[in-house]
């Protein structure tokens, strides 16, 4: 290991640090106005269409362990590099809270195998407080924002309906894939219920938008990545164009360490990172630097950029860098559907998701909790993979053959081989997505003890769900019940109750994790303003969700894109006034 | 079923994939990087180099004894002997699969090894031979014993305790192998026009596109 610090010779216009959904977007911006851009990546390259990488239609038995979820958190096929544990780069909790991390190291981010759900906030959506006096009102409205979602909606492609919802903003949509037959069950049993369901809005290509991309071929496999590039991932959609301009200069396993400033003006001068690979120690200098490395990174890393005139780490006057730290609200049911039993077997996978969901239909004023959640479903004749036909003996002993005998649980032989048939294809399922009340009290620091392997200081988290999230997850489970129950479904497990915060999942787990450099029109009070920019430091900008004020009850991707997307206009505009 | 959500919903159903704790894997995986010798390892497409390393080395290991196997294989099969439709368990590979699985989930190891001896033990008690020393009729005598666990003797439990998992091991490889698949009806991982349910389908079950 050598402790000579190597640095790049030229001043780069910009850094960017992360390639995932934020660092992508403002790459991709930025390169296009013809800016030079250092981007540092703390994972390796990743090309979805590069037959190294790629695992889209393998089938189990290319793995020895049938895809089991041993080495990668969603299983062997899935293509996220890293997961909840990273081994050398631990995170820590404190006063017994729970909190989970899930971390993608590679070009793309999480964006190469996340889910693909492309929902704008709604106009209620940035102004909470006025409507519930909780948590903080954005800075911006969705008017400030709407021009940003439809060039996103252009540049990246995303499917959907236009139902004119007042806080579900419809968008430039292409043609939404027709409902599974498990789906179409959905949307009838929940409209006994009164829980409207419409179709999914995911950024999948149902149709080509330019000669780059492909169109879906409907594998369901999104979160492997497309080697057709016909869905949205940060690698083959921004990062990978923004390479052709030539203006990006790309550093992978090039792991952030601080962002240096100059100790007069406080003004970003530039990164220093660690080679991953080689152990070797550079810096990177440039005119302005932009953090993305997703909301957790980001603020260790602002954390972590102490010096005489940061004191309290960069942008962090305020002391709320790490604070408001929130995730997604995750509740879970199941079923048996009887009448799917012997189904007929066709090519059901579709897209890489649901076809339908629920966006939020109530009023949170008539409910004893003050924010609400949209429902994700799933399904049908899937892939077989590792874990398939496990517990049939829990199944097989209660539902009569088609003859209409009955036959005692377990077994083997010719006629346990029946009752996988019977039984596949059987099964649906749904999740709440809930938006959670941000809180101070919920954040991550810097853990004075403990270090990562490369000697940087690691997040320390203290987190825990409140009341608001406990009484919404009470709700989801009983709308669960009515809406599979209407479906003629025999649900699964008994009922989760106050014994389990009703299935409550622990924060971090739906890993829509932001907050954490919230933005806000009082330097006292927020880390960044209106345009994603550290009070602190006018050439230091956040782009990934730590921005956010409130996650909504969506899920955030669409918005850091977005918000991004504007941030690099804000950018380029006071670049060309000379005030940046 | 391959998206996050029911990944994680099935880690909660009946029909759940195993829990694993991330950290004792990577605690392993740190093991053997140490302690492998430096052969040149092919990385298979999609595979990580370290993926690639942990899964050689496993391959070069052996956990079952010949004699374990073999009773595994006779298990595998009297659980999914070939029928009208497919082959048969170990036709399908489903022994060397399981074989796999206890080096890549420790924590399996003792309740098959622990189970396999139970099994032989039984067998002894009972015919005075180890289970594949037994004729066919002793070997269904015993396994009618153990492969019903609402009817089972109280005094068989921890036999049918085995005999589920050696039950769910094999559906898993089974039907996660070529023959496995085919037999299932799966129709899809293949370039596809998805335009919606067939009519058949719709009106065998009275829905509609146009409610
Ligand atoms: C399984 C799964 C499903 C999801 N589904 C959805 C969904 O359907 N809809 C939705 O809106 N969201 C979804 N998400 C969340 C979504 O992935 C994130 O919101 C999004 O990727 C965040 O983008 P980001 O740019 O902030 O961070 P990331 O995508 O995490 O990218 C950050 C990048 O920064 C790099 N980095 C980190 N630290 C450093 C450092 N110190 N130096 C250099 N580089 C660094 C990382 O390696 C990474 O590449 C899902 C996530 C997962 C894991
Ligand atoms: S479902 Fe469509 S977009 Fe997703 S991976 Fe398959 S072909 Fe690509």
């Amino acid at each position: 290991m050598s402790f000579q610090i190597k640095e790049q010779p030229t001043v780069f216009d910009v850094c960017i640090i992360g390639s995932g959904a934020g660092g992508g977007m403002a790459a991709y911006q930025l390169s296009k106005a013809g800016a030079k851009v250092a981007l540092l990546e703390a994972g390796g390259y990743f090309d979805p269409a590069d037959p190294k990488y790629i695992t889209q239609l393998k089938w189990p038995w290319e793995s020895p362990r049938r895809g089991a979820s041993t080495t990668r958190p969603f299983g062997d096929f899935d293509a996220a590099w890293g997961g909840w544990e990273i081994e050398g780069e631990p995170y820590t909790r404190k006063n017994g809270t729970e909190f989970d991390w899930f971390r993608s190291r590679m070009l793309g981010g999480r964006t190469n195998h996340w889910g693909r759900i492309s929902l704008r906030f709604g106009p209620d959506d940035f102004r909470r407080k006025s409507i519930d006096g909780l948590g903080e009102d954005w800075p911006i409205t969705y008017d400030d924002v709407k021009p940003y979602y439809d060039q996103v909606d252009k540049l990246v492609g995303v499917f959907g309906s236009i139902e004119n919802m007042r806080n579900e903003p419809d968008g430039i949509f292409l043609p939404p894939p027709k409902p599974r037959l498990h789906e179409l069950f959905i949307k009838n049993a929940a409209k006994k219920v009164n829980v409207p369901v419409i179709p999914s809005r995911l950024s999948i290509l149902t149709k080509a938008i330019n000669n780059e991309r492909g169109q879906c071929f409907y594998c369901s496999q999104c979160s492997r990545g497309c080697q057709a590039y016909a869905d949205f991932s940060s690698s083959s959609v921004l990062v990978i164009p923004a390479l052709k301009t030539g203006n990006v200069t790309l550093f992978t396993n090039a792991m952030a360490r601080e962002v240096l400033t100059d100790p007069t003006t406080g003004q970003a001068t530039g990164v220093s990172y660690v080679d991953k690979e080689k152990l070797t120690e550079h810096t990177v200098k440039a005119k302005i630097v932009i953090l993305a490395a997703s909301a957790g990174e980001s603020a260790r890393l602002l954390l972590n950029s102490k010096s005489a005139y940061h004191q309290n780490g960069l942008a962090n006057s305020s002391g709320v860098v790490g604070k408001y730290l929130h995730d997604s609200t995750g509740a879970s049911r199941s079923a048996f559907m009887p009448n799917l039993m012997n189904r007929k077997r066709y090519n059901e996978d579709g897209v890489g998701g649901a076809h339908v969901y629920s966006p939020w239909w109530l009023d949170n004023k008539k409910l004893d909790f003050p924010r609400g959640y949209h429902i994700e479903y799933w399904g049908g004749m899937g892939m077989p993979s590792y874990g398939f036909g496990w517990g049939i003996e829990g199944m097989n002993g209660k539902y009569p053959m088609p003859d209409g005998t009955m036959k005692p649980a377990g077994g083997y032989g010719a006629s346990l081989k029946e009752d996988y048939r019977r039984f596949y294809g059987a099964y649906v399922g749904m999740s709440g997505r809930g938006e959670a009340v941000a809180s101070a009290d919920n954040y991550c620091e810097i853990d004075p003890n403990v270090v990562d392997k490369y000697g940087i200081p690691v997040l320390r988290f203290n987190y825990k769900w409140s009341d608001y999230e406990i009484k919404q997850a009470k709700h989801m489970q009983d709308t669960f019940e009515e809406i599979l129950t209407a479906m003629g479904g025999i649900l699964s497990g008994s009922k989760p109750g106050p014994e389990s915060n009703y299935g409550l999942a622990a924060p971090g787990r739906i890993i829509h994790e932001v907050g954490t450099s919230r933005m806000g029109n009082d330097p006292k009070t927020s880390a960044l303003n209106k345009f994603s920019q550290a009070h602190d430091a006018k050439n230091v900008f956040v782009v990934d969700g730590g921005s956010f004020v409130s996650q909504a009850d969506k899920n955030p991707t669409w918005t850091i894109l977005a918000l991004s997307m504007r941030a690099s206009d804000y950018i380029i505009d006071q670049v060309k006034q000379k005030n940046l | 079923m391959k998206r996050r959500d029911s990944l994680k919903a099935l880690t909660i159903s009946s029909l759940g994939v195993v829990g694993l704790n991330p950290q004792e894997t990577l605690a392993e995986r740190r093991e053997l990087e140490t302690s492998l010798p430096d052969d040149p390892i092919k990385v298979p497409g999609g595979r990580q180099k370290e993926e690639a390393i942990r899964d050689a080395k496993l391959m070069k290991e052996k956990f079952f004894t010949p004699q374990e196997l073999a009773t595994v294989t006779v298990l595998a099969d009297i659980i999914i002997p070939a029928d009208s439709k497919s082959g048969s368990a170990s036709q399908a590979g489903v022994p060397a699969f399981i074989e796999f699985m206890m080096k890549d989930l420790p924590q399996w190891q003792t309740p098959m090894r622990g189970g396999l001896r139970w099994l032989d033990v039984e067998s002894r008690k009972r015919f005075n031979k180890p289970f594949t020393g037994a004729t066919k009729a002793q070997q269904i005598q015993l396994v009618d014993d153990i492969a019903y666990p609402g009817k089972a003797k109280p005094e068989m439990s921890q036999g049918v305790a085995f005999f589920s998992l050696m039950r769910n091991f094999t559906a898993t490889g089974f039907y996660t192998s070529q023959m496995g698949i085919k037999d299932i009806g799966y129709m899809g991982n293949t370039p596809n026009q998805w335009e919606g349910v067939p009519a058949d389908v719709l009106k065998q079950y009275g829905v509609s596109y146009d409610s």
